[in-house]
């Protein structure tokens, strides 16, 4: 069985793996990070998006092995050292965004790769389209768009340009 | 003072160890020594099953047992909780449910073998190893085909697929009323198939131990005590000492997780053959074709109204699809959620509903958001609409003629239910200013110029909900009282647990009971812990469905703290050397009225555990109260919702423009959770609207079975929710609550389907079936247009 390494949360971590194993269950059931979660089989829900190697990918949709020498960020890497939230999760908590918390975590990594591809500006249109990944049964959305809207000028350190219209 | 108590947007506990991936859901927890199960399933809708040869599969790598039916045939059956007596007074056919299939398979999905092995791949490898013989039979996968003269039978003992045909109401009264009538109104409806879809899949962990002889089941559900008591004493016999349920954190429900499951039992009885922990965890597809669905009923409505348009009576016949086998609650959805609330805001003096439940080779159905409520409100919105457009009534006009006024209650219907309290006029008034109804024609107008349709609907809603009355469930067929139980424990130093039996999976319990005790206690919020879900702690519960917890749930709470508070009277008194009449307890103090004398709440806590001084011959020591609540009758939460919707006529395409809601739910505890209800609500009843539909082909194949052909809502999906209120209190509770869970899911699919109606009033669209898709629309219109289609 394969054998890889690679960069989880900032920490070194190293893993047997069968070659059909997904970076998800990698990261579930061999690291233990279960924060990212698995809510469908077809790559729609985004329960499980994580960021890999900066770049925001759903975990069910890699095998491990692509992984091998990434640099992946999950959920829980999130928090700062002195336990304070990141600007999206704050906002989260703020404006009420999740319920039964089980899309969240991939909500939140979707969210984060969203405001930081987007440092001109997000319209709430753009947030919407922007969710198309991420399912989400509990809010109805409304308040995810509202936290994401209140954590862009957090992250960018700057006011929200007003959408031109 | 309380800042964290009731009417407060307390930010919500729980969610700091969901944003930061420490939430503690089933699939995130092993056991030592744990084993994985996968269920092999039936992948015909309908069949004999000859022989399951598992001897292939018992040889492959890491294979720890294999279970079939043969294993189950000592245990009982998934049973059903609540009987229905058809019209005749028999009670209704209730066919075995067995753990896994047994002779025969019923639904695409129907678990035919438990492979238990070492790991999750292991266990499915060696379920591709087992041989099946089954020899096909003829399906029935919709109510159409399933009532047809000769079709297959699901359960040969139910004869024509019936599994019971029930009525209520004033069958007399209702041709007397149409005898007079003036104009009836008849429209047939169709209420589509749901797939409840929480985000987290259903899991479970079944563990024993050999020492102590204790089963644990580890289960994604919304009461684990019910669980408890179903499958310890009517499937697996395990007295109640020797059984807990554990529902950590659960990922969401929508009453899908209410019932009782076959792989529970499963789960549970054969980790009690391996003696190892047992975990398995449904994929999506699993979900789709296992989880109870929602709704599926087709019924026509007959509304009599006299010539000024008052509604003279009302006649019903619906039909129900139960599914392959009866899951927990499913004969009362159609039935006591349902039919009982046809009488809605309205006054309509006289109504007769019948309802004929029927089975089919397909996924059992049951209570999804709302249960019933969603599928009146849907029926009674669109006729009343379709009656004043056919009396040439304005439809706000003919909704305030028949409303049941404020001065009426407590107010009987005519189908059993008695509304405590409600002023449909305010939520109404109210709704239509929200949604500034009056300034509608130039939005319509300024659409029209950009080539759309524009339109509006309303719907207004009752719902019947803090299930349940005991005696009264009981009256209707419920085979348990509809308790609820808090025990409250205050420690030595004044901070506070509840044991509650109702169970939060989104709902934000943790937040919101925490601000009732911390009002009740004056004990600051960060000092309240809320525990649920572990029959190991809690004493006993009914669990959280029809919007139960905070009526029910809430007011056991506010029992068992008047007794704390009553036994904490007594120790101040003894204290403080007055009579226990002059003690007052106010803002978290023991105080001697008329005097300065007081002790804090903590002060009396510690006295109560480790005291010098304490009157020990009259009192027992300790601070912890245990209180059952049983309703006195049902709430009744209402509200008006005004939907705007826009229609592009070259695609059929229906855009939502915006949402509207004003409600009464009663007293609010915390503002902020409610709202994000109702919106969660609403964009369940939009899905509903426009987007899902569970579709089987004539076969009995599910063709929406993944989410890929399910079309949940996603965020562009859904506009921005403004969500109002007009409080009137229920009359009959402590608290004065009334359930915001459902409300949302109950009140929105008409006013949708209502807009899209209006929408497209001048293509001769009387009505339009759910889900509203551009497929459906454009035909619609293409038909009115045969002409242009040609070109």
């Amino acid at each position: 069985m394969p054998q890889i390494s690679l960069t989880v949360n900032g920490k070194p971590a190293s893993a047997t793996v069968e070659a059909r194993t997904l970076l998800v269950e990698l990261l579930r059931d061999k690291l233990h990070l279960t924060g990212t979660h698995v809510g469908c089989d077809t790559s729609q829900c985004g329960a499980c998006t994580v960021q890999v190697d900066g770049m925001s990918v759903k975990s069910c949709t890699m095998l491990a092995v692509q992984a091998d020498g990434a640099n992946v960020l999950t959920i829980e890497g999130l928090v700062n050292a002195d336990g304070s939230l990141h600007p999206m999760q704050a906002m989260f908590r703020e404006y009420h965004a999740l319920q039964c918390g089980y899309c969240t975590p991939g909500m939140v990594m979707s969210a984060i790769d969203l405001v930081e591809t987007h440092p001109e500006g997000l319209s709430e249109e753009q947030i919407r389209h922007g969710l198309e990944g991420n399912l989400c049964r509990c809010t109805g959305y409304h308040n995810i768009v509202k936290a994401i809207a209140a954590a862009w000028p957090l992250m960018h350190n700057k006011a929200l340009p007003v959408a031109a219209e | 003072m309380v800042v964290d108590g009731i009417g407060a947007s307390v930010k919500r506990k729980e969610d700091l160890r969901f944003l930061s991936g420490r939430g503690n859901y089933v699939d995130d927890m092993n056991r030592p020594g744990q084993t994985f199960a996968h269920f092999l399933r039936s992948d015909v809708p309908h069949g004999k099953l000859n022989k399951v040869d598992i001897s292939a599969a018992l040889k492959m790598p890491g294979v720890v047992a294999i279970f079939t039916g043969d294993d189950f045939t000592g245990v009982g059956g998934i049973p059903c909780g609540w009987q229905i007596h058809s019209k005749d007074g028999t009670p209704m056919v209730e066919p075995r449910h067995p753990v896994l299939a047994a002779g025969k398979v019923r639904h695409v999905g129907d678990p035919i073998a438990m492979v238990v092995a070492e790991t999750k791949q292991q266990a499915k490898d060696a379920a591709e190893a087992i041989i099946l013989d089954i020899e096909t039979l003829p399906a029935v996968a919709g109510l159409t085909a399933a009532l047809a003269a000769g079709a297959p039978l699901v359960h040969d003992e139910a004869a024509g697929n019936i599994c019971f045909d029930w009525h209520i109401g004033d069958k007399a009264a209702v041709e007397a009323g149409f005898a007079k009538a003036h104009k009836i109104v008849r429209l047939d409806l169709v209420n589509n198939r749901l797939v409840p879809n929480a985000m987290e899949p259903r899991a479970a962990i079944g563990d024993y131990d050999v020492s102590s002889g204790e089963y644990t089941l580890y289960t994604t559900s919304q009461n684990p005590h019910v669980i408890r008591l179903l499958m310890g004493a009517f499937v697996l016999s395990i007295p109640e000492h020797k059984l807990r349920v554990v529902a950590p954190d659960v990922g969401g429900g929508f009453g899908s997780k209410i019932f009782h499951y076959a792989e529970e039992a499963a789960l549970t009885w054969a980790a009690g053959k391996v003696k190892r922990p047992i975990k398995w965890t449904a994929d999506r597809t699993e979900a789709f074709i296992t989880d109870a669905h929602g709704r599926d009923h087709i019924s026509t409505a007959e509304l009599a109204l006299d010539a000024e348009g008052h509604f003279l009576a009302l006649k019903v016949n619906t039909q129900a699809n139960m599914g392959a086998y009866l899951s927990t609650f499913a004969p009362s959805v159609p039935t006591y959620l349902s039919a009982t609330l046809l009488a809605g805001v309205y006054k309509t003096p006289a109504i007769y509903a019948e309802v004929k439940a029927v089975f089919t080779n397909t996924v059992p159905v049951d209570a999804y958001r709302g249960a019933g409520r969603p599928e009146a409100t849907f029926l009674l919105e669109r006729i009343v609409d379709v009656a004043a457009r056919e009396m040439n009534m304005d439809r706000v006009e003919i909704r305030k003629k028949n409303f049941i006024p404020k001065e009426a209650f407590p107010y009987q219907t005519p189908i059993a239910l008695q509304y405590d309290s409600g002023d449909y006029m305010a939520t109404f008034d109210g709704c239509l200013k929200a949604a500034d109804y009056a300034g509608f024609e130039a939005r319509r107008k300024a659409s029209a110029a950009k080539g759309k349709l524009r339109g509006i609907g309303i719907s207004t809603y009752v719902e019947a909900c803090g299930i349940a009355p005991s005696a009264v469930a009981g009256a209707l067929g419920a085979r348990a009282g509809l308790y609820e139980v808090a025990n409250i424990r205050v420690h030595p130093t004044g901070s506070v647990t509840v044991f509650t039996g109702a169970h939060s999976h989104g709902q934000g319990h943790e937040t919101t009971f925490a601000q009732l005790v911390s009002e009740q206690l004056g004990v600051a919020h960060d000092m309240i812990d809320i525990v649920h879900g572990d029959t190991g702690k809690v004493p006993f519960g009914m669990g959280t469905y029809g919007s139960r917890s905070l009526s029910v749930g809430g007011s056991a709470m506010v029992k068992a703290m008047d007794k704390i508070i009553d036994k904490g009277k007594k120790i101040a008194a003894h204290l403080m050397e007055a009579d226990v009449h002059d003690i007052e307890f106010k803002d978290g103090k023991f105080s001697v009225v008329g005097t300065d004398k007081a002790k804090t709440f903590g002060e009396i806590a510690l006295t109560a555990y480790v005291p010098h001084n304490y009157p020990i011959e009259e009192l027992e020591p300790g601070l912890e109260e245990t209180a059952f609540y049983d309703p006195k009758n049902f709430t009744y939460p209402g509200g008006c919702h005004i939907a705007e919707v826009e229609i592009d006529p070259d695609t059929g395409t229906v855009s939502m423009i915006s949402f509207t809601a004003v409600d009464d739910i009663g007293r609010v505890i915390n503002p902020m959770i409610v709202e994000g209800q109702v919106q969660g609500g609403i964009a369940q009843g939009i899905g509903q609207a426009l987007l899902e539909h569970a579709i089987y082909d004539e076969s009995g194949q599910l063709l929406s079975g993944s989410m890929m052909d399910y079309t949940m809502p996603r965020a562009d999906d859904i506009p921005n929710i403004s969500v109002g209120m007009e409080v009137t209190l229920c009359t009959h509770n402590p608290l004065g609550s009334k359930g915001v869970g459902e409300v949302g899911a109950i009140g929105s699919p008409p006013a949708v389907i209502n807009a899209v109606v209006d929408a497209l009033r001048d293509y001769g669209v009387r009505h339009v079936d759910m889900p509203a898709t551009p497929a459906k629309i454009w035909a619609l219109i293409d038909a009115y247009h045969p002409k242009m289609a040609a070109e």
